[in-house]
């Protein structure tokens, strides 16, 4: 087995596009399930109207990509107040109800006949980067290495937008965390009959929360548009959401800095236990494989490690009521 | 209206005048008679009330809030039906009755966290009926809860300083600009630590309130409500759970608030705390308001007797005790 590329490969995933996407995609999950105690189990939904917000203003309605990219800050946050105008005045489980039924039902939708003349369905919706890749000053086909980490021109221009974004992203959580804004976000997530007690509107709060957290999520849709070029709405798998939970919770639901720890961990694991398997060549679903140790893995961390890598064990110990 | 209801209470009427002969009973009486006659001892609350009848949905001198025909229906139980109820302005006022009889039920209605199914009531003088429950408690309306919500992975002063109403920095687009709320902030914070001080919680400040005892999240929630700056505060069962010192403790700080201006609504079931501090009590029975009155009307009135024990058993009251104690 080449121990030194598949070193190199995992190294180079940790960082890669789909580690910024993640990345991003978890800042906005969670701001709803770590700050405000959101139940949201539609993650995919927001990246999903995100991805083809921008993906059909540029290809089917000929618009620039700043206007794609508005329309798909839009369509999340019109989702966002589709999901929870009804459902947040209820019980946490409502939401998750509402967000995983709007997960599936989307994609379906999306992948529809009825709805071929806006997002091409099941034949691809593309090429939607074009405009993206011409801001490249990098040369797209060249590879570029800095140690054993080696990606694409393509790869890296995404990479650098992507991690501004999530460093950004960190950078306005710090700050909104950090206010009497996050401060009441907090309380809901306690209790909210409590903040109801003491003057706070609830519903708007979570209200404002579920937006910006969807927002973040349409991000990474577009980054991934962006990479991806040609989108597919079977792309936008019901089992990404659970990844976004995984990368959440390794990294430490309600903590800054989780997501972004969560996702460099769970994609150095993700690429290395790919490489590995397919090293050992047991004849093994290698595909298969590598979700099951990483589901081992998880076991183990909620073992050892409940709280996640940034997690605070006594805090997390305190009864929540 | 009765002008000498605090002069005599009901029950001393038939003992009066009889023949004494036992010294101590003479003396317990004298003291009980006394103690009934002290005007000279009455709080800040209970003096407006002086002359106010003792009877159901009585009209106050100067009221906080009026429930009016507030009822509501849980399917084919009618569990609050109040015709009509005002709680007066500097006092504190306890709500008891059995279990079940709607206190709770009554609280959650008139602070917005139920919906009623009839009625109308208003607060200050302003009708809030129908109200969200943050709109209230931001008039001045606040309410603590029967089993404590101290909001347990925050600090004691983060609890305390999410009480304060109007903060700029609550809004999502300054929440970005510190400098937009950081003077306010300072503020509150000032606030919290004065009230954490006062409700001898100041060394807690720093830690997280799930690691407080029982007893003293009751007092974090009851300091966290007064950072609302309320008028009139509801406490659902201040005393439930907590160790005797703190509950004398925790009464200090009730009459204190009391004696500031502060209208106090309690619902309690320790008997004795709530002869000791109320300056009206309100009992309510299946859902209903059944007597209301000061303390001494309240100890000897048959409905509430009848209410807590069945109509068959009572409790020796003053005279059968007195009379028991005659050879």
């Amino acid at each position: 087995m080449d121990w030194g590329s598949i070193l190199s490969t995992s190294l180079s995933g940790m960082l890669g596009p789909f580690a910024a996407i993640y990345a991003l995609a978890t800042l906005g999950l969670n701001l709803h399930f770590g700050y405000t105690g959101l139940l949201n189990f539609g993650h995919i939904a927001f990246m999903m109207v995100g991805a083809f917000g921008i993906g059909s203003a540029i290809v089917k309605f000929g618009l620039s990509m700043w206007w794609g990219l508005l329309v798909a800050i839009l369509a999340s946050v019109v989702l966002a107040l589709v999901l929870g105008i009804p459902t947040l005045r209820l019980r946490g489980d409502y939401l998750a109800i509402a967000t995983i039924a709007a997960g599936e039902a989307l994609r379906l939708f999306f992948n529809s006949s009825y709805l071929e003349s806006v997002t091409n369905g099941p034949f691809g919706l593309g090429p939607a980067a074009d405009e993206f890749d011409t801001l490249n000053p990098l040369d797209k086909g060249r590879m570029y290495s800095f140690g054993p980490f080696q990606y694409q021109g393509g790869d890296l221009w995404i990479m650098i937008i992507t991690w501004s974004l999530v460093i950004l992203g960190c950078l306005m959580m710090f700050m909104l965390m950090r206010s009497p804004w996050g401060r009441v976000l907090r309380s809901v997530r306690e209790d909210e009959l409590a903040a109801r007690s003491l003057g706070k509107n609830v519903y708007s709060f979570k209200l404002q929360s579920l937006v910006l957290g969807g927002v973040l999520g349409g991000l990474a849709g577009v980054m991934w548009t962006m990479d991806a070029s040609t989108q597919y709405p079977a792309n936008f798998d019901p089992r990404i959401t659970f990844y976004l939970w995984v990368i959440m919770i390794l990294g430490g639901a309600g903590r800054i800095l989780g997501p972004v720890l969560g996702s460099l961990v769970f994609w150095f694991l993700f690429t290395f236990l790919d490489g590995f398997l397919k090293g050992l060549d047991l004849g093994l679903n290698t595909g298969a494989a590598r979700i099951a140790v990483v589901g081992l893995a998880l076991v183990l961390l909620m073992v050892f490690r409940p709280a996640g890598i940034l997690g605070n064990r006594e805090e997390m110990r305190l009864e929540v009521r | 209206m009765k002008s000498d209801d605090v002069d005599t209470t009901p029950h001393d009427g038939g003992v009066m005048g009889e023949e004494v002969t036992d010294p101590s009973v003479a003396a317990a009486r004298e003291q009980l008679v006394h103690a009934a006659e002290a005007p000279q001892e009455l709080s800040v609350g209970a003096r407006p009330l002086v002359n106010v009848e003792a009877r159901p949905g009585v009209s106050k001198p100067d009221p906080i809030m009026i429930a009016d025909k507030v009822s509501r229906r849980f399917g084919g139980l009618l569990a609050v039906d109040v015709e009509h109820l005002e709680v007066q302005r500097g006092t504190i006022t306890a709500l008891i009755g059995p279990n079940g009889a709607g206190k709770s039920t009554f609280f959650n209605l008139v602070s917005g966290f139920d919906k009623p199914t009839t009625g109308r009531w208003s607060f200050n003088g302003k009708d809030i009926s129908g109200k969200p429950a943050h709109r209230i408690a931001r008039m001045g309306m606040v309410r603590t809860f029967q089993l404590t919500k101290a909001l347990t992975r925050m600090t004691a002063l983060q609890n305390m300083m999410l009480g304060a109403t109007g903060q700029t920095g609550e809004r999502f687009l300054p929440a970005l600009v510190p400098p937009a709320w950081r003077g306010q902030e300072k503020a509150v914070t000032a606030r919290a630590d004065d009230l954490l001080k006062r409700f001898n919680l100041a060394h807690m400040r720093d830690q997280f309130a799930g690691t407080m005892s029982g007893g003293q999240r009751k007092l974090l929630e009851m300091a966290r409500a007064m950072m609302v700056e309320p008028e009139l505060i509801m406490l659902d069962e201040p005393m439930a759970g907590v160790n005797p010192a703190l509950t004398q403790s925790l009464l200090g700080h009730i009459q204190k608030l009391r004696d500031e201006g502060t209208t106090i609504i309690l619902v309690e079931h320790d008997m004795d705390v709530i002869m000791s501090i109320s300056d009206w009590i309100v009992c309510f029975a299946e859902g209903s308001v059944i007597a209301e009155g000061r303390p001494d009307d309240i100890r000897s009135n048959e409905a509430v007797i009848d209410a807590y024990l069945g109509a068959r058993r009572a409790l020796p009251t003053d005279d059968a005790a007195q009379e028991a104690m005659q050879p």
